[in-house]
């Protein structure tokens, strides 16, 4: 599962959503993945950007 | 005074001098004008003393923003992270903080041992909240950063106003919710400041303890412990205020209460004029189109900018909220204020003087350009707002 973990990016303040450790504060578990984040998720820095607005960051 | 450069890859170079570096300690100053009318009193014992403080956040604080204008200077945008980086700048607003605490303890101590006449009490508990107040905009450019020291810092400070719930309500609910019908720390045209209040406080309060509780809920740990974050800042509150009331009697009860409800006044009254009437569009897929500059109403004053760490240059605040104080722009043709806020504030304790001022300033705002439908307008008021600027 780990090896899949992607990090997805919020556009406007750079805040990262890493899958492989998830976010401990928000609580969600490392492993947890984007798809799974409720559909109202706002970014957690600073709450401009919705989770569509969030950017895939290149594995490479 | 320090001189930022940078030299890009084409032997362009690029260089900045902040000329408000040193104007910036002016914000130490702000958290201990109510400590003038206490020292003025000690020495002259005229409780006169106790009136200068409002006098000089109310009189002065205008009279001085007209007085030294605006400043539209901004950082060159490659030398912002050299400016971010600068230690200074932090210091500033870490030392703000035990500032407030012990403005809060002298007055307090003052009031508790002294005693005075009912206004010469009434004046000094009034400034000192106001004071206090501004805590919050110290919690509210800590509580936006990163570090572990800065959202400690903002915790910390926003128990002396008896506002642990803004860090969260403010980062989480208003950021997300602004300027849309739903935020109850938007203002709505035709909502006087008075009906505003009542809309505000309650809901800012209930929409801090949804999110944390849908938080704490996430992440398992009963919403009755340490972890809650609204609750961690209460509690120092508690303790400060109990405290307060147990080493000087009751005097502290009605001390407390007038120094509470005025730093929440505060904090009611910049949001009131922070977003009037502002209104994201709703998408083609019901959301609200994210937040724009022109969704936030600026001041470019320079004395009250610098009392309030930019506060007032608020669209690039909320364009990008976790930018620091030093670098956040001034941008043309957005909405401005005709004065900083503590002129503005005087301006909405008078609803119908505010109404006549601001509602034409937003009608005129290029991207609304005098289309009731892009303004958010109070339930209320919508009838006789139509009927008087309606085609
Ligand atoms: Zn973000």
């Amino acid at each position: 599962m780990l090896s899949m973990a992607s990090k997805f990016r919020c556009p406007g303040c750079g805040y990262v959503y890493d899958e492989a450790q998830g976010d401990d504060h928000e609580g969600y578990p490392p492993g947890f993945a984007f798809a799974e984040l409720p559909e109202g998720f706002v970014c957690p820095d600073c709450s401009v950007r919705y989770k569509e607005d969030f950017l895939q960051d290149d594995p490479a | 005074m320090h001189l930022y450069t940078l030299t890009s890859a084409d032997g362009h170079v690029e260089s900045y001098t902040d000329r408000k570096r040193y104007w910036w300690m002016l914000s130490l100053v702000n958290p201990l004008i109510p400590l003038l009318g206490v020292g003025g009193h000690l020495f002259s014992a005229n409780e006169l003393w106790l009136v200068v403080p409002l006098l000089l956040m109310f009189v002065l604080g205008p009279l001085f923003d007209w007085l030294f204008g605006e400043d539209e200077n901004n950082p060159p945008e490659v030398l912002v992270p050299q400016l971010e980086d600068d230690r200074y700048y932090r210091i500033l607003t870490y030392l703000t903080v035990p500032l407030h605490y012990i403005t809060f303890l002298c007055v307090a101590v003052w009031v508790g041992t002294q005693s005075l006449s009912w206004w010469g009490f009434l004046t000094l508990t009034v400034a000192v909240g106001f004071a206090d107040g501004f805590a919050i905009n110290t919690g509210h450019e800590l509580g936006h950063k990163r570090t572990k020291i800065e959202t400690w810092l903002a915790k910390i400070v926003l128990a002396v106003p008896a506002y642990g719930h803004f860090w969260i309500e403010h980062n989480r609910g208003h950021h997300r919710d602004v300027a849309t019908p739903q935020d109850p720390a938007s203002a709505r045209m035709g909502e006087s400041i008075y009906k505003f209040a009542r809309r505000e406080i309650p809901g800012a309060f209930h929409r801090a303890w949804m999110i944390e509780h849908e938080r704490l809920c996430r992440k398992g740990v009963p919403v009755w412990s340490l972890h809650n974050e609204v609750l961690q800042s209460y509690l120092i509150t508690i303790v400060l205020q109990v405290g307060l009331i147990a080493a000087f009697g009751w005097i502290m009860l009605p001390f407390l209460l007038v120094h509470n409800f005025f730093s929440w006044w505060v904090l009611t009254s910049a949001n009131y004029i922070e977003h009037y009437g502002l209104l994201r569009a709703t998408q083609a897929d019901g959301k609200f189109e994210r937040c724009q500059p022109h969704h936030s109403w600026n001041a470019n004053h320079k004395y009250s900018n610098l009392l309030l760490f930019h506060l007032q240059r608020h669209s690039d605040h909320h364009a990008n909220p976790t930018r620091r104080y030093q670098s956040l722009r001034h941008f043309e043709d957005l909405p401005s204020l005709p004065s900083g806020y503590y002129g503005m504030y005087i301006i909405a304790y008078f609803p119908s003087l505010w109404f006549k001022m601001l509602d034409p300033r937003l009608l005129a705002l290029p991207h609304i350009n005098g289309d009731l439908s892009k303004i958010n307008i109070d339930p209320d008021a919508k009838q006789h707002i139509y009927a008087k600027y309606g085609e």
